[in-house]
């Protein structure tokens, strides 16, 4: 039991060397849980629940976007829990709080995985067992499939890792409807392909960071040329499947314009970045696509979701 | 207790006191929210039925 001249006594090793608990701050946990993935997994998700067929109460929606953030958070901990060596060796991801000691693996192992636990267990009880799944599928596909298997042994890591960061508007589009709808599945399949040119892009400008901690991406291991034929075969595929939401009754003229325009300078920059193979013109259409690949995914998204908020008109389906 | 068990120990600095604080009452801040989100989604899916049950 602890006395009160210990409260303020700050156990700091066993007496074997091991380091013990309790020196992380809240931006440290804040940080675990990775805010700017979350935040774009909550925007996809926000668009996957305005696009099902049925709606759901609005403050179920948000208790959804919730517990599928929640998740996000959990994924992002466990993630880094796992990568901790090599994040301590890239200068990106260097200053996150396992590298700097501030927090231990067991705290952040113990923090994502109660995350898991919990944001699975309240979508499971606010909406229905498929979206529950399908939450649990995504944080174990993320964790173990992507980050303790593919990350450190494929250059496709990316590639089928980006199923899970693709699935959150299909979550939270079952968690709306029950079943899983083909349109959710397109904003899937858009996500998917949009993937490999924004992680490549940023690939190719830390190219000597990913070779010094092992990590086999495409730019390390096929070398930079094939990796922007690669993001410029992607990028083409996006912009194609960017307008299959047209075909399923999902979207109307805005998307469409905004589909068109910002698909077409997507297409420009991934051009550029195919042409410009040295010096600083390359690095600087790398560092422009993947900044701008930010922007596409933003603006298209927000279109469909402008287009239902204020219940714009919307093509007929073709396949809906 | 066994050897590796035993834990060496110094004195918190005002800054980890302060650290450790924070913490506490982000904490506290974390779970008092849960708390009231269960609430209102417990009060939204029972919807007028909580004015319906017998007595």
């Amino acid at each position: 039991m602890t006395t009160p001249g210990q409260m303020n006594m700050l156990p700091t090793a066993f007496a074997d060397g091991a380091v013990a608990a309790g020196r992380g701050t809240v931006s440290d946990y804040v940080a675990l849980l990775k805010p700017r993935v979350m935040a774009l997994v909550i925007f996809t998700a926000l668009v996957g629940l305005v696009i099902a067929r049925e709606p759901m109460h609005p403050w179920m929606g948000f208790m959804t976007l919730f517990a599928i953030a929640m998740g996000a958070g959990a994924s992002g901990a466990l993630n880094m829990w796992f990568d901790a060596d090599i994040d301590a060796v890239m200068a990106r991801t260097s200053a996150r709080p396992l590298p700097r000691g501030s927090i231990l693996p067991g705290e952040a192992l113990g923090f994502g995985m109660t995350l898991a636990v919990a944001s699975v267990l309240l979508l499971g009880l606010i909406a229905n067992v498929l979206s529950a799944a399908l939450l649990a599928f995504t944080i174990i596909f993320y964790v173990v499939v992507y980050t303790m298997w593919l990350k450190r042994s494929t250059a496709q890591n990316i590639v089928i890792g980006g199923a899970a960061g693709a699935l959150p508007p299909v979550i939270a589009c079952s968690a709306a409807t029950g079943s899983l709808e083909l349109s959710s599945l397109s904003l899937f399949l858009i996500i998917f392909l949009w993937t490999p040119p924004h992680f490549w892009a940023l690939a190719l400008l830390r190219t000597d960071d990913y070779a010094k901690a092992a990590i086999p991406m495409l730019p390390v291991v096929a070398g930079e040329d094939e990796t922007r034929r690669q993001i410029l075969i992607y990028s083409v595929l996006l912009v194609l499947a960017s307008f299959a939401p047209l075909g399923l009754g999902i979207a109307g003229w805005s998307y469409l314009a905004a589909a068109a325009v910002f698909g077409t300078v997507f297409l420009e920059r991934a051009v550029r970045l195919y042409r410009h193979r040295e010096g600083d013109p390359a690095r600087r259409a790398a560092a422009r696509l993947f900044g701008y690949s930010i922007l596409y995914l933003f603006a298209i998204f927000a279109a469909l979701l402008v287009e239902r908020l204020l219940a714009l008109p919307r093509f007929a389906g073709v396949f809906a | 207790m066994r050897d590796r068990d035993k834990l060496t120990a110094r004195e918190l600095t005002p800054e980890e006191i302060a650290v450790r604080r924070r913490r506490s009452i982000m904490l506290a801040v974390v779970l008092g929210g849960l708390a009231v989100l269960f609430f209102i989604t417990t009060i939204v899916r029972l919807g007028g039925n909580v004015a319906d049950r017998t007595l």
